[in-house]
């Protein structure tokens, strides 16, 4: 199927209705559903998320556009809200963050080998390595704390090893900065991208920061209270790969056309028809509100939409395991830091970073300790713990 | 209707995935450098934060000991009514919630089209159950109020335990439960319920307040017949849908 950014008028926006029973639709089976479902309906939230917080925040600063941005930003809520509940009422928190961690794991890694920019693509890889690690965490936590096999979530799709240690990940703020694509000459792709993982992060960071509190558990607490921080740096370092220089209306169609590509993507590889129906819906919505950004681009800034947008869509994201290129960069990239937007050897890592790790790690690391002699082992660890006559 | 027992296409188990399984096992063999399985580093964390003058919250202060200096000021002496107060505090939440599961239940069980359900468990009996659970909340604010303490607030035990039992709701109100799972979690509501009616009644004797310990030997016994009940209807059940019955 093919799609045309530029010619597409998708759902007129005042026909993109919702009622409240319409919002709370079945959810998705925990047991029964393939894992690449649930981290579509995660990936999506976390677009829909970021999409009505930008759109708040154009309101804050441009009072010309504030109705069209409050039509266009309910019905994103409305839309998250649809994708959010798809979740079920028996993922325990944890089990939930297993899935984030996957939705990161699985499309950075999907995102790094089809972004043209090789930059791009290193900062994509850099993250990727550390999101692994965080996997392997909170899998230690699940089968600690809880007693659970982190792969009834994963379904095998994603490896469960040790990455980039979260201990060597904490960095200087300024470290986390990373030099921004040129919006003049980046590929289409590369603008989407940068939002698709921008958002990912950022609802992952909001999710911690949500839940963390909600753990009796000290070493939970503090494991959220740290990988939160870590997300926090990826948000950083994502964000700051978005050219500064776009205009506000540039950014919006830019959302609105990921938003596109995304559910174009999702329909393309779902195979729940129901969660299908619900794909196919929102990108005609998306491709609503696209409309109605082209309309004011034109209107506010008197230029040609094609400037920004490519004409048809680029290859769909693919929803696989990227095992084999997460090893492969695993192996090879594992010992990189950063200084200042640099990618760099461990030894030239800026001193700044090693202090500031060196301080915040300096009362113990609660990401060592959740894993301390923790390898993953179907059925949980205590079959080893029984192979070996108990702790 | 919910199937608890259909066969289908669950994905959580290593068989499911034989080629991916297979690779997984081998990496996380391979690739983990861990050394022995040690919990060493998070107990530190955790006894790091424990400490002996730590609380959850704190026993709310009764308006006046008036109450229960007239019920028995002698008898109460050398004890300590805290205790008591934080008991009758948890049971007081504990069987309110008991009637909103009820609640929850018979819906469940009227609403669900299930054959096997429908034979096996009395509506009535839920009912009849339900309307207990209400008495005795109701006894229970009125012996509270004789104590001169408040019925209204929350004590630390009925914090505790509706921690405890945060995901039972969840399950009576899960539109995908059956109504075998259902009772399953009212099971365990109704033991715990039975062995703190138990402990209550004991320490109400102890504290020599054996007049308020006769009072709550009726619920105890109704709290028994629930739990027996639930057992029998979960056996009968389990029973008939495996076909042996």
């Amino acid at each position: 199927m093919s799609v045309n950014l530029l010619d597409a008028r998708g759902t007129p926006v005042e026909k993109q209705k919702f009622t409240l029973r319409e919002l709370v639709q079945k959810p998705i089976s925990k047991m029964d559903d393939d894992a690449f479902t649930r981290v579509r309906i995660i990936l999506a939230n976390g677009l829909e998320q970021q999409a009505n917080r930008f759109q708040h925040m154009c309101s804050q600063i441009n009072g010309e556009l504030r109705p069209a941005l409050a039509s266009v930003r309910r019905v994103e809520h409305h839309q998250q809200t649809m994708i959010n509940w798809l979740l079920s009422s028996d993922h325990s928190p944890i089990e939930t963050t297993i899935g984030y961690e996957q939705v990161a794991i699985e499309v950075t890694a999907a995102i790094a080998q089809q972004e043209p920019d090789p930059y791009l693509a290193q900062v994509y890889r850099f993250g990727l390595l550390e999101d692994f690690d965080h996997m392997y965490r909170y899998s230690a936590l699940l089968d600690r704390v809880e007693g659970k096999d982190a792969n009834n979530i994963l379904q095998c799709y994603t490896d469960i090893i040790p990455g980039r240690i979260t201990f060597d990940e904490h960095r200087h703020p300024t470290d986390d900065l990373r030099d921004h694509y040129d919006r003049t000459k980046a590929a289409p792709i590369s603008k989407m991208n940068a939002l698709t993982i921008m958002s990912g992060e950022y609802q992952t960071r909001d999710y911690y920061m949500n839940i963390g509190p909600m753990f009796s558990d000290p070493v939970a607490r503090q494991l959220y209270a740290e990988i939160a921080s870590i997300e926090e740096q990826h948000v950083t370092q994502y964000g700051s790969i978005i050219d500064p220089d776009e205009t506000l209306l540039e950014k919006w169609l830019l959302y609105e056309a990921n938003e596109v590509y995304n559910y174009y993507s999702f329909m393309e590889s779902e195979g729940n028809p129901r969660i299908k129906a619900i794909w196919e819906r929102f990108m005609d919505y998306e491709l609503g509100h696209l409309d109605l950004v082209k309309n004011l681009f034109q209107k506010y800034e008197n230029r040609d939409p094609a400037e920004i947008l490519p004409e048809t869509l680029p290859d769909p994201i693919p929803f696989e395991s990227q095992r084999e290129f997460v090893r492969q960069t695993l192996e090879a990239e594992i010992h990189l830091r950063t200084n200042g937007s640099k990618f760099v050897n461990k030894q030239d890592e800026s001193r700044q970073s090693i202090e500031y790790r060196d301080y915040i790690n300096s009362e113990g690391s609660p990401s060592n300790a959740v894993a301390e002699g923790y390898v993953w082992t179907p059925g949980t660890e205590i079959t080893r713990l029984t192979a070996v006559g108990g702790k | 209707m919910p199937q608890a027992n259909k066969m289908g296409m669950n994905k959580t188990g290593m068989a499911m995935s034989p080629i991916q399984g297979k690779q997984m096992m081998e990496g996380a063999k391979e690739l983990t450098q861990a050394g022995p399985i040690s919990f060493a580093a998070m107990e530190k964390i955790r006894s790091d934060y424990a400490s002996p003058d730590d609380y959850i919250g704190t026993v709310p202060v009764p308006d006046s000991f008036k109450g229960m200096l007239s019920a028995g000021k002698e008898k109460i002496q050398g004890h300590n009514p805290e205790v008591l107060i934080n008991k009758l505090g948890q049971r007081l939440a504990f069987e309110r919630t008991g009637v909103r599961i009820y609640d929850a239940l018979i819906f469940k069980c009227e609403t669900i089209n299930d054959p096997i359900s429908k034979e096996v468990i009395s509506i009535d009996s839920l009912k009849h159950f339900r309307d207990e659970e209400a008495e005795h909340f109701f006894l229970l604010k009125e012996v509270i109020e004789s104590l001169g303490a408040d019925p209204t607030a929350m004590t630390p035990d009925a914090d505790v335990s509706a921690l405890a039992s945060m995901g039972i709701p969840k399950v009576l109100m899960e539109p995908r439960t059956t109504v075998l799972q259902c009772l399953e979690a009212v099971q365990t509501t109704e033991l715990t319920d039975n062995a703190a009616w138990e402990v209550l009644i004991k320490l109400c004797n102890n504290m020599g307040m054996s007049e308020l310990a006769d009072k709550f030997s009726k619920p105890l016994k109704q709290e028994k017949t629930h739990a027996e009940t639930i057992k029998n209807w979960i056996n009968k059940l389990a029973l008939m849908q495996a076909g042996t019955m």
